[in-house]
């Protein structure tokens, strides 16, 4: 089967801008990979199956470090601070 | 003195018998790497404190407080963190960004003293199997400039084979230690999921990304392998010394699964994978055939999980905490301007993948499914080493492809990778090693054999890593 991909809609959840044109190659591509990867449908195997390999890793919650020794280094790294705090543009708008 | 053709066994022994100094040794690479990486593009950055490391590891070893690695001068690829240096997984969307800690594999190797020389090029976010994904430019294979180097840890492989250092690390997702490692004819090696701490990695697929070595011989990956294993109580998915139940003994039959080899696989590359058997044979070792059924389905199986988790993994580059950041009127708008001008178009073709795979509707069909092949895969893997001690199979179908020959074909790219990707997918070890060398048009190229172990058997991976290379001697 080849999946009709809405490329926009799929852009805007992974929150990328695409152009016109990569919109194109997109909606080409990844139809095109899906095809291929579609093989996968024959072999057996049960989704949702519960793999039990996987363990829980658990520590007590403890030895916090001492606060405000990382935040200089840290803040240092966004684009924009302001009184020791992240500094973001508008999230919800009126 | 030959840096090309020096191992970090001999330099050792030289290093302790003040046959040279470790300032010496890291003056030699960085000659080297002046004089050729113009052409070859593996190092992104030179740290500028090489010789002052070296100057430390050389008193190191004048006070007889010598490991196995000070002095040797190593590479990193440019998704493992230094403090207080530049890294960027080669994407600009890490622009400016300065690691504030140590990978735990750095400061493993800082405790050995070992001289840390710069960081390697690769594919942005490991997305690539040939380097050119980079956004920093190609690197180029030390045996043809007109071919690639493989990749993603393709800066790493060059920079060992083209004697810029003795060893390197890079990180092997699915097949992006043993692929280049095969390409530039070098040992790259991937240990079991969990042997090695992912903390300080820019992850990928972080149920498949290991950090592993690359070197000249297997005795020297072991090496480096010993110095950076271990148990990190930082990475929760990093095992407990002596998790596995491993069997050491001495390995002696060797699977081989003829039927997944029938397809696609150039003949010089078959014919050098069946002399290399033939020597192990005389060896001594059983070859029988083995049947792994469900690893045709690996590819696509990798080309599912790979893409969710990498999609996942990526969103955290927002322009909001660190790197670039292109302004917007509101968070979305400035999410999505900088992911766009921060991401190469293979980044955004995988997390748009991803983005599809993991939404809902389409769930159940792709990532579900995956991830139950995936355990037949695994499965396969288990019931084979109940008969066999190592399955060996070709590192990769070719030998390495010329600059530009798949980069418009993403398809073409991905099944460069068919052999190595199971061994991620089961997070079994696995190693390349040199096996000699195939002609193409004129060109001489180096050919990969790759060894497979069961969990945690590194030493019997090694151990039969180390037979099949001294063929070609």
């Amino acid at each position: 089967m080849k999946e009709k991909i809405n490329v926009k809609e799929l852009a805007k959840l992974a929150r990328i801008e695409i152009t016109e044109h990569e919109v194109s190659q997109f909606e080409k591509d990844i139809p095109n990979i899906l095809s291929f990867v579609e093989a996968i449908q024959e072999a057996g195997g049960e989704p949702g199956k519960v793999n039990d390999l996987h363990r829980n890793v658990m520590r007590e919650d403890e030895h916090p470090h001492e606060s405000g020794i990382h935040t200089d280094v840290l803040l240092g790294a966004a684009p924009e601070v302001e009184d020791s705090k992240v500094k973001v543009r508008r999230v919800i708008k009126k | 003195m030959n840096i090309v053709t020096m191992t970090i066994k001999n330099a050792r022994e030289s290093l302790d018998k003040g046959e040279f100094s470790a300032q010496e040794l890291a003056s030699a690479c960085l000659e080297n790497i002046e004089k050729e990486d113009k052409n070859i593009n593996a190092f992104l950055e030179i740290f500028d404190d090489v010789l002052e490391q070296a100057k430390k590891a050389d008193d190191m070893i004048s006070n007889g407080e010598q490991l196995a690695l000070t002095g040797i001068p190593i590479a990193l690829k440019d998704n493992i963190l230094v403090k207080g240096k530049r890294v960027g997984a080669a994407s600009r969307i890490l622009e400016g960004y300065i690691a504030s800690y140590d990978a735990h594999v750095v400061t493993k190797l800082k405790e050995q003293g070992a001289v840390l020389v710069g960081r390697t090029n690769m594919d942005e976010f490991a997305m690539g199997s040939s380097t050119e994904n980079s956004a920093f430019g190609a690197t180029k294979n030390p045996h043809d400039n007109a071919r690639v180097p493989g990749g993603s840890s393709g800066g790493s492989a060059a920079a060992v084979a083209a004697g810029f250092v003795l060893g390197a690390l890079g990180s092997d997702t699915g097949g992006s230690i043993r692929q280049p490692a095969a390409f530039c004819g070098v040992v790259g090696m991937k240990p079991t999921y969990g042997m090695v701490s992912r903390s300080g990695l820019i992850a990928m697929g972080s149920s498949l990304d290991q950090i592993g070595p690359f070197a000249k011989t297997a005795d020297d990956a072991q090496i480096l392998f010993d110095a950076i294993k271990g148990h990190d109580p930082k990475d929760s998915t990093s095992l407990p010394d002596d998790f596995f139940n491993i069997d050491d003994s001495k390995p002696k039959v060797i699977g081989v699964p003829r039927h997944f080899l029938r397809e696609g696989v150039d003949e010089r590359v078959l014919a050098n994978f069946e002399e290399v058997l033939k020597n192990l044979e005389e060896k001594g070792y059983v070859i029988k055939n083995i049947e792994l059924p469900n690893f045709k389905y690996a590819l696509g199986v990798y080309y599912i999980v790979m893409p969710a988790e990498a999609s996942t993994n990526l969103a955290r580059f927002d322009g909001i905490r660190y790197g670039l950041s292109v302004n917007g009127a509101d968070t979305r708008e400035v999410n999505e301007k900088t992911r766009r001008e921060g991401f190469g178009s293979e980044v955004r073709r995988r997390v748009l993948l991803g983005t599809f795979v993991l939404s809902s509707g389409y769930v159940d069909a792709y990532y579900r499914k995956a991830t139950a092949v995936r355990a037949l895969i695994r499965e396969d893997l288990s019931r084979a080493f109940e008969d066999v001690d190592a399955i060996v199979i070709p590192t990769t179908p070719t030998p390495a492809f010329k600059i530009g020959e798949k980069s418009e074909d993403p398809l073409a790219m991905y099944a460069a990778d068919i052999f190595t990707v199971p061994v991620n997918l089961a997070g079994v070890p696995a190693v390349s090693v040199p096996s000699g060398v195939a002609e193409y048009n004129g060109s001489v190229l180096p050919v990969g054999f790759q060894i497979i172990t069961a969990h945690g058997e590194e030493d019997r991976l090694f151990s039969v890593a180390g037979d099949a290379e001294s063929v070609k001697n």
